[in-house]
């Protein structure tokens, strides 16, 4: 059993993080608080090519009842909904800023992050930020970091699991797979 | 092996894995169906792409490997197929372990030649062999961790070392090793195959296979993961799926390509099996070698090839890889002089309690003689060529009380040499 107080084994397949930096930024229960307690995710280098990976949970993410809000200074629409230019022109309050754009400019994105009280931000898959990471988590954010957020959010709904793939959720407790 | 895959759910609370009989899953509505067929969403369509029970039977066999995920296939060699037809273009090379199941060497020397992929084959004890084999068009390395029929062992560590030098996967067909003796993953390997009709199952009532994937490979300059896929109007699985890249690729378009799903009722029973696996394991193996020390030390046996024992020569990589206990199947020669396919035939129609047949991995003990069965076409000369030699006897041993086995063994030798 990993780190999480769930009745589940932690995931320490495919990341390389550290020990440590896994129990700050790949934390399950983190993980699993930000999914249940986010309404509206401000996806930031959402692409207006369907076939990109940022669609993919876009539309993931949309279809699951989360509110995306893109961020990309190149559209004026994705997915249906308004794009924006940058996380400071959003006159809303956002849940959670899902990132999708290269480490070297992630700080300045947790900066924008940080001043626009957003409580939590996510570094998707593969994106090495970790200076942007400590810096939202000196702020007081909860932060993830190469994770995908469609990929957690199907391992907790248990829709990863119809695809065969290790959720590595063990429990002999009667319940719906899902968030809560 | 009992938990992993399955949660009960709350509206039925069964305690089994259902059994979802069906062939299609009704859509929410026509958006969330377009976004299926998309892989946008995670779901069933059709039980040839993805089935509930199926599913179970996946993640716990992905659980037990180690792995980050699974796909089942109607049977071992369709798993063997679906792994090279997701990795593989015409032109390609593979590099494979000559001690192979014969079966295997079939599929790959003839079908995978006919899709224009070449095979090379090493002798698997010799990692120079392996290593001068690798040439630019070669995609992967391919072997059994125990091998069928003389139970060499396959060295992972190094040859994942050298896998990884050059960049292409290690693929390592663990049937006969089960995840309860050997996790190939763990050693550096990248994916692996099951027969999942012998010792996962283990009731000898299934066929099915099995592969399950690491997770850990970079596929970026696979052109049939990395480059858009004309198969999936230009999805590019090791962009949008980053490390399920691979398994995503094999159940989305090669099994769906392909048809070589497994049935749910199969994926149910192989689930049955995997249930008791490690008890069937432990009594597999501790059967295994007691009969392995009784033939060695009987006059009319003139050699025994298992691994598990001290005098073996690959009893090191036994005792690093499988804890010293390389399975339950393995073959020894009779003590016939001249007339090894004869003295094969008249052990074989003697024994009472070994079933003759061509399968291993059963609860019951199996046995059968190559040289008067699977090889008969083959002259004597040919036969030890193949390292098949006409006295060869191949025993699967079973889970029945030992002194039956080694009682029915002992008046079959006598049989035989009287």
């Amino acid at each position: 059993m990993g780190p999480g107080s769930g009745p589940a084994c932690d995931i320490q397949l495919n990341t390389r993080l550290t020990e440590d930096q896994r129990r700050r930024f790949q934390n399950v229960d983190t993980i699993r608080r930000v999914l249940q307690q986010t309404r509206t995710i401000a996806i930031v280098g959402l692409s207006t090519d369907p076939a990109k990976a940022s669609q993919f949970v876009g539309t993931y993410l949309q279809h699951e009842g989360y509110r995306v809000v893109p961020v990309n200074p190149k559209a004026t629409e994705i997915l249906g909904e308004p794009a924006w230019p940058d996380l400071r022109s959003i006159p809303f309050p956002v849940d959670l800023v899902d990132v999708f754009r290269p480490g070297n400019v992630c700080n300045a994105i947790a900066e924008q992050a940080i001043a626009a009280r957003v409580p939590a931000i996510w570094f998707q898959l593969r994106i090495d930020a970790l200076e942007a990471a400590e810096l939202a988590e000196r702020a007081g954010l909860a932060v993830v970091m190469d994770r995908c957020v469609k990929m957690e959010h199907g391992r907790w709904a248990g829709s990863l699991h119809w695809a065969g793939m290790n959720t590595e959720i063990v429990t002999a407790r009667k319940r719906h797979r899902g968030l809560l | 092996m009992l938990h992993a895959g399955h949660v009960p759910d709350a509206e039925v609370g069964a305690r089994a894995v259902p059994i979802y009989q069906t062939t299609s899953f009704v859509f929410d509505d026509p958006e969330s169906a377009a976004q299926l067929f998309e892989l946008k969403q995670y779901g069933n369509i059709y039980t040839r792409i993805a089935n509930p029970t199926t599913a179970v039977f996946e993640e716990r066999l992905a659980s037990l490997e180690n792995a980050t995920g699974a796909v089942a296939t109607a049977s071992g060699m369709a798993a063997q197929f679906v792994t090279f037809m997701t990795l593989f273009e015409p032109g390609d090379e593979l590099v494979a372990s000559a001690h192979l199941y014969g079966g295997s060497v079939t599929q790959l020397t003839h079908t995978l030649r006919k899709l224009s992929i070449d095979v090379r084959f090493v002798d698997p004890t010799r990692l120079d062999e392996w290593e001068r084999a690798i040439g630019p068009r070669t995609r992967a390395l391919y072997g059994e961790t125990i091998g069928n029929p003389r139970g060499s062992i396959l060295d992972l560590e190094p040859l994942a070392a050298l896998a990884d030098i050059h960049r292409i996967p290690l693929i390592v067909d663990n049937t006969f090793a089960t995840p309860w003796l050997c996790r190939p993953l763990d050693w550096g390997a990248t994916i692996t195959l099951h027969s999942a009709t012998k010792f996962l199952g283990g009731h000898g009532t299934s066929i099915g296979g099995v592969l399950a994937e690491s997770g850990k490979f970079d596929y970026s300059h696979y052109p049939t993961i990395a480059k858009p896929s004309p198969a999936y109007h230009g999805l590019n699985f090791y962009e949008n799926f980053g490390h399920y890249g691979f398994l995503m690729k094999a159940r989305a378009e090669t099994l769906r390509d392909t048809g070589a799903c497994i049935s749910p009722t199969n994926a149910f029973l192989l689930i049955q099996g995997l249930e008791t696996l490690s008890v069937r394991m432990e009594r597999h193996v501790a059967n295994a070698m007691a009969v392995a020390r009784f033939l060695t030390e009987h006059p009319a046996v003139a050699w025994v090839e298992y691994a598990g024992l001290p005098e073996h020569p690959q009893h090191a990589l036994a005792r690093k890889y499988v804890c010293g206990r390389p399975g339950a199947v393995f073959s020894f020669g009779l003590a016939a002089g001249d007339d090894g396919r004869e003295a094969g035939a008249r052990f074989i129609r003697a024994l009472q309690i070994f079933s003759h047949l061509a399968n291993v991995g059963d609860a019951r003990s199996l046995v059968i003689h190559p040289a008067s069965t699977t090889h008969q076409q083959l002259s004597d000369e040919e036969l030890v060529r193949c390292g098949v030699p006409p006295e060869m006897i191949r025993l699967s041993v079973g889970l029945e009380t030992l002194e039956d086995l080694l009682w029915d063994l002992d008046q079959a030798l006598h049989a035989t040499s009287s």
